[in-house]
């Protein structure tokens, strides 16, 4: 079945180039380096539509702009969730902000996870660090509409037990969502009682039928390059995989050609790009 | 009640392997239960079988002075548990211990090299599969080395 990423644009804002202003309504620490900031809209207007896997630009004033991808339910008609690790110039002074503060919003921008597409499908997501992000409101839309699917896999690798995100709504999908959660770490002490290893070792045993199954993969690049890797090897074939690149975007509208890659903008014909689309390009070094 | 054979047969790392050297298999085989904590064994501790996993979870550690023991990976259901049986000196590198109540396969290493001197057929069976087994590990742990999620504290 060929599958497109197409189908399910949102429509972006009026004029995409003009922040709106939202206001922080929760502030929460997720890890040591990576927080939830919860938004409703300043001045009352309704929240508009996103997808899951667009992305919003997230303006400090002042400051300045990153591209932040949306990592609420994509049913929650009243918050917009952004989960952002401190690492730069504008995330690190975004971290504290506290609940009233005023940020610029753009968006949404991007292509979706096919979700609506892998209906009937086996689903495998699999998740390296931040990477997690991006691909909750595509589990929040499966786990809405289950029946629509088959097997449903969550893999997940961090760094270290203390990296893990959204621990309590992993735990919650492992005992309860009708879905199969596993996670590792990369390393760990003595006291830890989960996996440790590379997310690629949980790839194996999973239970999934590779025939039938829709991939959604989002994490480091070379975490994602060992992903498909293993899935290939399963008979997942790269009409099915599906992958969320990041570049330095800047306008988030294709026009000044920052987060070029190959022949395409990561910001307008990404961020989710079906594997055998960009295959040739993903494999180039330098890219 | 499964028999060795049979649980031994259905092992992922016996998959598609020949009947004669399956009962081979089971000659040296014997079952093997560990409580959570409990030490499979220990690094520099003389390396006598290997094991095939049933059930449970391992960890294989190294201990560190200064750190305690420090978790290199995990194993579990369908995994293999050492390989120094088959590689002089046969002695444990690391420690391994179950994380949680684990049952397996154990295999009896000298009583296999024993036979494998015997039946090299044998003998080249067990290498590929312990070669892959290997290659496997090398390359998750490589991807572990290059440390993808970003520097640790």
């Amino acid at each position: 079945m060929a599958l497109s990423t197409d189908s399910a644009m949102t429509s972006p804002v009026a004029n995409p180039m003009i922040p709106v202003p939202w206001r922080v309504q929760k502030a929460r620490r997720e890890t040591r380096d990576t927080f939830t900031l919860t938004l409703r809209p300043a001045n009352g207007e309704p929240l508009p539509a996103f997808a899951p896997g667009q992305f919003n630009m997230l303006y400090l004033f002042g400051v300045g702009e990153v591209a932040i991808s949306i990592s609420g339910d994509p049913a929650d008609q009243e918050n917009l969730v952004h989960t952002i690790r401190a690492v730069g110039t504008v995330t690190r002074p975004m971290q504290r902000l506290k609940r009233g503060a005023v940020l610029g919003v753009r968006g949404p921008f991007g292509s979706p996870w096919p979700v609506e597409e892998a209906e009937g499908n086996d689903v495998v997501i699999v998740a390296g660090g931040l990477g997690l992000a991006p691909l909750r409101p595509a589990l929040y839309r499966l786990l809405a509409h289950r029946q629509q699917y088959g097997r449903i896999v969550l893999l997940y690798g961090a760094r270290t037990p203390r990296d893990l995100l959204y621990q309590r709504s992993l735990d919650q999908w492992q005992t309860r969502s009708g879905i199969e959660v596993a996670y590792t770490v990369d390393a760990a002490a003595e006291d830890w009682r989960g996996n440790v290893g590379v997310v690629t070792t949980l790839i194996s045993k999973a239970r999934f039928d590779p025939v039938h199954t829709t991939a959604m993969i989002c994490g480091p690049e070379v975490m994602m390059r060992y992903v498909i890797m293993e899935l290939e090897k399963l008979g997942v074939t790269d009409e099915n995989i599906f992958i969320s690149m990041e570049r330095n975007m800047k306008c988030a509208i294709g026009f000044c050609g920052h987060c070029q890659f190959g022949p395409t903008f990561v910001c307008k014909d990404g961020p989710v790009f079906r594997y055998d689309r960009i295959e040739p390009f993903f494999k180039l070094r330098g890219v | 009640m499964e028999t060795l054979e049979r649980l031994i047969e259905e092992h992922p790392f016996c998959h598609g392997m020949e009947k004669g050297y399956l009962e081979l298999l089971v000659g040296c085989a014997s079952n093997a239960r560990f409580d959570a904590g409990q030490y499979v064994f220990r690094q520099g501790e003389e390396a006598n079988h290997f094991y095939l996993v049933r059930h449970g979870k391992v960890a294989i550690e190294i201990h560190a002075q200064e750190r305690g023991a420090i978790i290199l990976q995990t194993v579990g259901e369908g995994d293999v548990i050492g390989w120094s049986w088959l590689v002089p000196p046969h002695r444990w590198m690391f420690d391994a211990r179950a994380v949680e109540q684990t049952r397996a396969i154990a295999l009896d290493g000298e009583c296999l090299r024993r036979k494998c001197e015997e039946d090299h057929n044998l003998g080249y069976e067990l290498l590929k599969r312990f070669a892959y087994l290997m290659a496997k590990r090398m390359e998750a742990a490589r991807l572990q080395l290059i440390n993808i999620h970003g520097p640790l504290d």
